[in-house]
């Protein structure tokens, strides 16, 4: 599809002015323009549920990084190492090499395997009773998968909030 | 298949900010990117020509065959949800670093050093 295929080259070149780039808020707002790309990528394959999601975690990961940014900080580093360079280049290319080899094993684009899939789709319906088959598996066939991730979730908030509370730091210094 | 190799150079645009970047900042938004490109990876994986939304919308005549797969969708709604987390984390963590360095600077972060 020609459609993403634009898309994913939009979202190629805004990554690298995020890499790139020396101004750290214009470097989070081109990181904004990636997910943002991503979410219409969701869109394009057919997964309103994630497009939606995606939009709304993007917007909140915006907001805490530029929280972060709004630190004034003038760390420009800018300056040629050789060495490190080549290497991780070296290393980059093993990685494209081994994902294109890899990649003649799966099927191509357009033509999945969907071994659970299809079951899923065929039954779920008369089994679960809901229509959306995505909130089907997410809610029923894999409830413990999700309740583990709302663990994660919480216990990734209680953590955030640990590090970030500042009087036991400050009675201890 | 290219959208396939275009995900993989994606991949290696945050792999190249990891690896050669001393800002924090980089270092985490590289992350992110590398986050990206394995949903949209996935997300590509589970596509079929011509499918609809696995939801149906008409029960007097279901068409199970002509819909996406559902299983990766699923398993993409918890990582986009993870990485929200990990992202969080890493940002706090960052601005407690801020705050005892006063600087961004990886180099500068050598209070265990030697």
């Amino acid at each position: 599809m020609i459609q993403i295929q634009i898309i994913l080259v939009f979202m190629i070149i805004a990554a690298a002015i995020a890499i790139g780039t020396a101004d750290l808020l214009g470097s989070v707002v081109a990181i904004g323009a990636v997910g943002l790309g991503l979410s219409i990528v969701f869109l394009l394959l057919q997964s309103p549920d994630l497009a939606i999601l995606q939009l709304v975690v993007e917007i909140l990961s915006l907001v805490i990084i530029i929280r972060a940014v709004g630190i004034k900080d003038k760390v420009n580093v800018r300056e040629r190492r050789f060495i490190a360079t080549t290497i991780s280049i070296i290393l980059m290319g093993i990685f494209l090499t081994f994902a294109n080899i890899a990649l003649l094993e799966i099927p191509g684009f357009g033509t999945p395997i969907m071994k659970i899939g299809s079951e899923y789709l065929k039954n779920g319906f008369v089994q679960t009773g809901v229509p959306n088959i995505v909130s089907a598996i997410i809610l029923d066939y894999r409830a413990f998968d999700m309740l583990a991730q709302v663990s994660i979730a919480f216990a990734s908030i209680i953590a955030v909030l640990m590090i970030i509370r500042k009087k036991v730091y400050k009675e201890k210094q | 298949m290219i959208e396939y190799i275009l995900t993989f150079i994606l991949f290696t645009l945050g792999l190249y900010a990891i690896l050669i970047k001393r800002n924090l900042i980089k270092i985490i938004i590289g992350l992110s990117i590398m986050e990206y490109s394995m949903n949209v990876f996935l997300i590509l994986v589970g596509y079929k020509n011509g499918a609809t939304i696995p939801v149906f919308t008409s029960l007097t005549e279901p068409r199970p065959d002509a819909m996406v797969d559902p299983v990766v969708q699923a398993m993409i709604l918890t990582l986009v949800v993870m990485s929200l987390a990990v992202t969080f984390l890493l940002i706090t963590i960052a601005m407690r670093i801020y705050d005892k360095y006063g600087t961004y600077d990886i180099r500068e972060l050598n209070k265990l050093k030697g």
